[in-house]
């Protein structure tokens, strides 16, 4: 059999054990498929007792974890993705049981694979315990009783997810002519081949035949079809465009008034504007040839709650991109004050920026207290409040925010000559208090 | 060349740096704080697979890698937990692969948008055996480009997965930054094994890497097992030829490590060391600047290289009479596998959990 696809009739199962039976009907079925070489067929397996068989096989082998190999094999049929080449998965029933969900998911995509569950009803190699196949009333080793509950329909399961061909089968005598019909097909394709272990099948249920076992727990042979589904395929995008290409690099066309650093932080809520509001800051920034830094804070529920931002001016390169010292925070909601507040009380300088209905913190920063939320809209607070700092700080030109913001996506919903003459009015509203 | 500065996190220029140098999918599973690194990956890479979980993708990237394709992913520690059999599975067939990893502040879910250093303990010691997986870690968005790129080489070079490891403000954090620094990224080419003999997957010459053969080509039979297993890749409980094979899978990460320890050293003349790396080698770079302003300068170095660990760093720190090592954990991971319990005289740690460890901290301990 050297030209064949197992290496020897010498196989390292059991006597009596199904396993073999079933890999000498393998080996026919796949000499009857037409143009299949052992080096167009990949053989993936995992722990158990079947598992060691890849040693047998003239074709690609790859022997990977306890329960993993289908979606080990998902991931070598979708890379090889190539209808020449037969995927074939050699597993038993526990690595089923560990490995269900990689099984449902490759049935539920159609990968184009056939799987062979060797379902001798327990865990051969460690001493006979039941697994998730194991059916009503079958004894086990550590469940000598018998197991109460039914075993899972596996062949239905895969089935209802969508896979091509799903079928049960009892191994006795020549099973060629159904491993052959499942390794047809184009997709999915999955045998539950239910055997007796010889070792410990036989001893804990002596005198007891496949037939009834199977029948007896609503487990009978069944073949399954969805007809008309396609094999998963791959899509590869070939020139992908490179992601620096769409990132906007501002022109330097404005100056500064800065030397050092100003670190700032936009404390207001989810929705509001206030993580745009600084990446905007920092696009004008870099307008004015300024270095900058910005994080970002808000609860993992990004649509609701609080939004911090936390802002860095430099005229330097910025390693540490922290905030030790605030030198202004820009607070337009409930939510963002009362996360800041500590921080916010612990200023010993610089300005607090504060919408005018709420209650302004004990700080020894300088308080602007202006309606931040009422000129246009709680959603451009934040921005408002941004642009006012930016005007009365000086050390950037207003002109270079509205320019950054014309030239953004939030430009097309905010009118820069509002937010100008709002700013404006903002300013002409007093000093501070 | 004008300078091109553009407002940009250290997740762009990964994947961005990664899909040059050739990585072509990327197989993802969502998780705070690496989603950055799968949305550009879902712009970016030829192919791009969302898993059901995370040992669904350590099980697909080992299946693409050993069809040939290099497979990408990010994730964090609740999905490294889930993928650290898996790895070890890619270690043992010796499949190319990178995992980024974006540390949080652990244990268990622990908080997921808070940046740590905390899983140097974990990766050090991930493998069973200790065979140890190559760790690179940018330290800016410099290394963010180069060093993903690097990985990607280093993975095929040494045949097996290699960690990208960041924390969440190094992948989130938006950065003023000049494009016009990032050189094109040649790809990394791909060598198979081309002999008219048998391809046996796991014969190594004398740097201990074997060369690569995807499966499913008519040539050569190509067989990959993640249990103990001979040159041929015969399971084998413990031959000879078998434990050499297990050695092999640490001497190749040792022996090549020369090639790849990557560091910046900034020497002055000072009894005084200060070792940092990633998220806390910018808090480190503006301590050390600022000591130097003040007339107190100290020697810098960052490591970019984690594990296998370089014993270049013990060899530059034994010409201190001080180092201090400074990362984002709690008790000093690192300078505790540098060290061990004991530490060493004159080595000391600045230390810290929920934020980053600023500047000043680390002064206060140089001026201590």
């Amino acid at each position: 059999m050297s030209q064949g696809f197992l290496s020897t009739e010498n196989l390292p199962f059991c006597a009596g054990c199904g396993h073999g039976l079933i890999a000498r009907s393998i080996e026919k079925a796949l000499q009857r498929l037409e143009h299949l070489t052992p080096l167009d067929l990949v053989v993936v397996t995992d722990i158990g007792c079947i598992g060691i068989i890849d040693k047998q096989f003239n074709a690609h082998t790859v022997h990977g974890l306890h329960g993993r190999s289908v979606a080990l094999a998902t991931g070598i049929s979708m890379g090889l993705s190539n209808p020449r080449k037969k995927i074939l998965v050699l597993l038993g029933d526990g690595g089923a049981t560990i490995g269900l969900h990689h099984i449902i998911e490759a049935a539920h995509r159609n990968i184009d694979m056939t799987v062979i569950v060797h379902n001798n009803m327990l865990y051969g190699m460690t001493g006979g315990q039941p697994s998730g196949l194991t059916p009503c009333g079958f004894k086990t080793s550590t469940m000598p009783e018998g197991r109460p509950d039914s075993g899972m329909d596996l062949v239905k399961m895969v089935h209802g997810i969508g896979a091509a061909y799903a079928r049960r089968i009892i191994a006795a005598g020549d099973v060629t002519d159904a491993l052959e019909e499942a390794l047809r097909v184009r997709g999915f394709s999955l045998i539950e081949a239910v055997e007796l272990c010889p070792s410990y099948g036989v001893k804990f249920n002596p005198g007891r035949k496949l037939p009834e076992i199977t029948e007896g727990a609503g487990l009978a042979p069944v073949l399954l079809r969805n007809e008309s589904v396609e094999p998963f395929h791959t899509t590869v995008r070939d020139n992908t465009e490179s992601l620096l290409n769409d990132v906007p690099v501002p022109a330097v066309e404005f100056g500064h008034k800065l030397s050092g650093k100003v670190s700032i932080i936009l404390a207001g809520s989810a929705g509001e504007g206030v993580q745009s509001t600084a990446e905007l800051l920092a696009q004008a920034a870099i307008s004015c040839g300024l270095h900058v830094t910005k994080k970002g804070s808000y609860p993992v529920t990004v649509g609701v709650g609080f939004s911090l931002a936390e802002v860095i001016f430099s005229t330097e390169e910025i390693h540490y991109t922290g905030i030790t010292g605030i030198d202004a925070a820009l607070v337009t909601s409930v939510e963002g004050r009362d996360k800041a507040l500590a921080r916010l009380e612990k200023m010993k300088s610089g300005t607090i920026y504060i919408d005018s209905a709420l209650y302004a913190p004990g700080s020894g920063a300088e308080m602007v207290i202006r309606d931040y939320r009422a000129p246009l809209g709680a959603r451009s607070a934040s921005l408002l409040c941004a642009a006012h700092f930016v005007k009365r700080s000086g050390f950037m030109p207003l002109e270079a925010l509205l320019r950054a913001l014309s030239s953004s996506r939030a430009g097309k919903a905010v009118d820069t000559d509002k937010l100008e003459q709002a700013v404006c009015e903002l300013e002409r509203e007093g000093g501070a208090k | 060349m004008e300078k091109q500065t553009a407002f940009i996190d250290g997740s762009r220029l990964m994947i961005e740096a990664a899909v040059q140098a050739g990585a072509e999918v990327f197989v993802g599973y969502p998780i705070t704080p690496a989603n950055l690194l799968y949305a550009y990956s879902s712009r970016r890479f030829p192919i791009v697979l969302p898993a059901p979980d995370e040992i669904t993708t350590l099980q697909w990237m080992s299946g693409f890698s050993a069809a040939g394709r290099f497979p990408v992913t990010a994730t964090s520690y609740p999905g490294l937990a889930l993928m650290i059999e898996s790895i070890g599975m890619a270690f043992m067939m010796e499949l190319p692969m990178v995992i980024m990893l974006v540390q949080r502040l652990g244990p268990a879910t622990g908080t997921a948008t808070c940046g740590a250093q905390g899983d140097l303990s974990l990766l050090h010691g991930i493998n069973s055996g200790g065979q140890p997986i190559p760790t690179l870690c940018p330290s800016n968005l410099d290394d963010c480009y180069i060093l993903a790129a690097e990985s990607v080489r280093l993975a095929v070079r040494l045949r097996c997965p290699v960690f990208l490891l960041s924390s969440k403000e190094m992948v989130m954090t938006l950065q003023s930054y000049d494009l016009s620094r990032l050189e094109p990224i040649e790809r990394v080419p791909r060598e198979y094994y081309s002999g008219s003999e048998a391809y046996l997957p796991y014969a190594a010459g004398a740097d201990g890497v074997p060369p690569f053969l995807p499966v499913g080509g008519t040539g050569h039979q190509v067989r990959l097992t993640a249990s103990t297993h001979e040159r041929n890749a015969s399971l084998q409980h413990s031959t000879p030829e078998a434990l050499e094979n297990t050695r092999r899978l640490r001497f190749k990460t040792e022996h090549n490590l020369h090639d790849y320890t990557l560091y910046e050293y900034d020497k002055r003349e000072s009894d005084t060391l200060l070792f940092s790396f990633g998220i806390t080698a910018a808090a480190a770079r503006e301590a050390a600047a600022s000591l130097e302003k003040r007339g107190r300068p100290i020697s810098l170095l960052v490591a970019k290289t984690l594990f296998p660990v370089p014993t270049e760093y013990l060899r530059i720190m034994e010409g201190y009479s001080r180092v201090i090592i400074a990362e984002e954990n709690q008790g000093g991971q690192y300078r505790e596998i540098l060290f061990g319990k004991n530490g060493r005289n004159g080595v000391s740690g600045v230390n810290g959990i929920g934020r980053l460890i600023s500047p000043n901290e680390i002064e206060a301990e140089v001026d201590k």
